[in-house]
């Protein structure tokens, strides 16, 4: 690795250590309603917001109606998202007259925005209006993100309450969250990446002419659209020259915060954050990695304000950093040290001052290598996925870092909300597993950790594996399913372990060459991603009814302490055995393999 | 159960008008106000008229003109309406393939350069629409760029040494070429006769 990729990824990590802890403290604010420095702007919106949805703000809810109501929400939000879709050609700003999006792939669009995942099988510069970005898929980014904060928020409410039957209002924290965090945040984001060169305009695409024409071969179409054939039964070409390029641009900024912040990773355009016009200089970079992170690291602090003890807030904090700084490290290492393909003596590959050298297939210029592979460990360690890069042209090697890091449950710092719950089911697990071990009654923050809680941990933690093996296992069997991969070979079954991994992971990025534009992929990894969201966050919901209900029992001598170094690597130990274990066959078959096989 | 499914409906609503209405324009009213050029595409202006964006890479493939990235783009390398990378696994032999042919085009509009090609000037990048090229692969091609223009390779070398853009705060991406900025400059240098400076022949003669 060079000195100066160690210095990017140092100033990345630095400025993310100093953001987190004040952001933490002003979302546990917002999250106990307290006063947040904000009330006076946005306190009347609320109010209006409230009275207009007919909602009862102070009402408390047990954790089964605060779980209805979540499920509701995210189904309203999935039908208002469908129907936009198969609308749009009706509806303004609808500058390139994109028609009706085809119900299936509307369908997988819906389930994949609602869900927080935003897997796209589809490109959005070709087939969604700006109408449809901005007032569906952005909108989805803010309310999928801001219903996985308000399910952590019940569940902290859980830990820290006592003989109570509830765990807060799903309206009241999923309003605050889009108010109070999610909103402003984005309004400051966006605008410092439109100073980066991000576009913000809702007008149609510009035309520029081509400084050097360009020609291409196409295959002749008559009026109905079919290709024309010469008498061999062969389609005719004709020679095409282009004299002008078409930019699309659009909403881009407004979008591409939220897309970050909310950690949700659809892009407006299909090359996502490699496109310069969501990301035109290594400054935008640094900061959608940052904002990639931000609200995830700082629930940690938000987390340990709550719960009155700040270290236990710093033991979460630091055990996903232990998770993240490897991996990260390790890609950039792979991705420097060259491609099979690239290497030979007539090719120079050598990183220095004046090229960053590498395997640059499918990597920026502006980027380079440590900015797209520290950029690939940020997006799949959180549920973001956006991408910077192509990630099915990392080496094996490099690309087994993505797919590792959402693998082990996309806890190291992980999806809004949903990482540090995901988290504190493994701190469920270590407590209970040390517990055994020295013949305890395993005990967190003062709550007795007993069989219901185990068993619904137990549940979350394992149904995302189940989805994303059996779906891969399924894909590797139809006709359907071995359609899609585009490379050959140990790749190939990459590319389909990846798209399950993500879905099932609520991430989002992809190995793109797998075309998952059909509907065998529409279906079977729309209901992956609603396994992967909504079958970890009901079980998440039923621990924290069951957590409120209990006594807090007192420390004892022999209670296990959940601050210190040795507990912070007990769970990465734990993560690590859970999430390693379970995909090791898997990536046996796909990475490792790839690796090992000489080049022909 | 009803009145929690009304709420849910007026909630997503509302805050569709807040969060998809309100934000983007309010966002957008913003963005035009402050950074009009960068809102709109980041447009480069020559004689009043747009000549490309900064942002944007175009296509370059005539010898007199300083390349830029591959682009797999589709149906033709940098179309701006359909960004894409080439999605080519590290061992795909058609990546091998693409990556020979890319060294012998190269190679072909310079005989005389046998230097090893800087490794951006032979993949594809990510989104099809790099803008930049790393200085080392621009600088490998200033001896072709010099020869077919009969400019001095030394002119050409300082030309581009200029459009080096060197690391963001010190620290952060890497050094580039903004390679349509590049040709715009090589054009303007073509047209005014001062720079066709007077070792031109010796350029071309050898």
């Amino acid at each position: 690795m060079t000195a100066h990729s160690f210095l990017q990824v140092a100033l990345f990590l630095g400025l993310f250590l100093a953001l987190a802890k004040p952001l933490g403290g002003y979302m546990a604010r917002v999250y106990e309603g307290k006063p947040c420095g904000l009330d006076g702007a946005l306190g009347p919106l609320e109010r209006l917001v409230y009275r207009l949805c007919r909602i009862h703000a102070g009402e408390e809810m047990d954790w089964k109606k605060y779980a209805k109501a979540m499920l509701l929400f995210n189904l309203a939000g999935l039908l208002v998202l469908y129907t936009l879709q198969r609308i749009q050609g009706l509806l303004p700003l609808n500058p390139t007259h994109a028609g009706a999006v085809e119900p299936l792939a509307a369908l997988n669009t819906a389930v994949s925005f609602a869900t927080n995942t935003n897997w796209q099988a589809r490109a959005g510069e070709e087939t969604m209006s700006h109408l449809t970005q901005m007032a569906g898929l952005a909108v989805q980014n803010f309310l999928s993100a801001a219903s996985g904060m308000a399910v952590l928020a019940a569940l902290v409410r859980g830990i820290v309450r006592r003989r109570q039957e509830t765990v807060g209002n799903f309206w009241t924290d999923t309003i605050r969250g889009t108010l109070y965090i999610l909103l402003p945040l984005s309004v400051v984001l966006a605008l410092a990446l439109v100073s980066q060169g991000v576009v913000q305009t809702l007008s149609g695409p510009r035309r520029v002419p081509l400084l050097q024409p360009v020609t291409y071969e196409r295959v002749k179409t008559d009026a109905a659209g079919n290709p024309v054939v010469d008498a061999a039964g062969g389609p005719v070409t004709e020679i095409v020259t282009v004299a002008e390029q078409e930019l699309a641009v659009g909403p881009v900024a407004s979008q591409e915060a939220i897309k970050e912040l909310g950690t949700n990773g659809g892009g407006f355009f299909n090359a996502n954050s490699a496109h310069p016009f969501e990301n035109p200089t290594p400054v935008s970079n640094l900061l959608e990695m940052l904002a990639i992170v931000a609200i995830s690291g700082g629930l940690c602090h938000t987390f340990g304000a709550m719960a009155g003890d700040r270290r236990q807030g710093w033991a979460l904090f630091a055990a996903m950093l232990i998770l993240l700084i490897p991996p990260l490290l390790f890609c950039i290492g792979r991705e420097q040290g060259g491609s099979p393909a690239l290497a030979g003596p007539e090719v120079d590959a050598r990183p220095s001052g004046l090229q960053p050298g590498g395997n640059m297939e499918g990597k920026e210029t502006r980027f380079g290598i440590a900015g797209s592979a520290a950029f690939a460990a940020t997006t799949t360690a959180t549920s973001c996925g956006a991408v910077n890069s192509s990630h099915d042209s990392f080496t094996a090697l490099g690309g087994l870092a993505p797919l590792f890091l959402m693998q082990i449950g996309e806890v190291a710092f992980g999806g809004v909300g949903s990482g540090l719950f995901g988290m504190l089911l493994f701190v469920l697990v270590a407590v209970f597993t040390a517990g055994l071990m020295v013949g305890r009654t395993p005990e967190y923050l003062g709550k007795k950790i007993e069989p219901y809680e185990m068993k619904m941990a137990s549940l979350a933690i394992l149904v995302m594996p189940l989805a994303v093996l059996l779906g891969a296992a399924a894909a590797c069997v139809f006709p359907a399913g071995l359609a899609g991969p585009a490379n050959p070979g140990p790749h190939g079954f990459s590319e389909i372990l990846y798209a399950f991994t993500s879905c099932g992971n609520n991430n989002g990025s992809a190995f793109g060459g797998l075309n998952a534009g059909t509907p065998f992929y529409d279906l079977l990894l729309g209901a992956v991603m609603l396994v992967g969201r909504f079958m970890v966050k009901l079980p998440v919901l039923a621990i924290a009814g069951s957590l409120a209900g209990k006594q807090a029992v007192p420390p004892s001598p022999g209670t296990l302490p959940t601050h210190t170094p040795l507990f912070v690597l007990w769970l990465v130990v734990v993560v690590l055995i859970v999430g390693g274990l379970t995909f090791f066959p898997a990536l046996a078959l796909g990475p490792v393999a790839e690796s090992l096989t000489p080049l022909r | 159960m009803r009145r929690q499914a009304l709420s849910a409906l007026l909630a997503v609503l509302v805050l569709t008008g807040l969060a998809g209405l309100v934000y983007p324009l309010l966002v957008t009213g913003l963005a035009a106000l402050l950074f009009p050029q960068r809102a709109s595409g980041s447009l480069i202006v020559e004689d009043g008229r747009a000549a490309g964006s900064a942002l944007i890479g175009q296509s370059f493939s005539a010898p007199g003109y300083f390349w830029g990235r591959p682009s797999a783009t589709a149906p033709f390398p940098c179309n701006a309406a359909l960004s894409g990378a080439s999605n080519l696994g590290p061992a795909n032999p058609e990546l091998a393939k693409q990556v020979k042919a890319r060294i012998e085009a190269l190679r072909a509009a310079d005989p005389g350069n046998s230097a090893p090609v800087p490794v951006d000037l032979v993949t594809a990048s990510a989104s099809g629409l790099d803008p930049h090229v790393s200085p080392a692969a621009a600088f490998y091609q200033v001896p072709r760029v010099a020869r077919v223009r009969g400019l001095s390779r030394e002119t050409v070398r300082d030309l581009v040494r200029r459009h080096v853009r060197e690391r963001q705060w010190g620290i952060l991406g890497e050094p580039v070429v903004n390679v349509l900025e590049l040709n715009l400059d090589l054009e303007k240098m073509a047209a005014s006769p001062k720079a066709k400076s007077g070792d031109a022949d010796r350029a071309t003669g050898r």
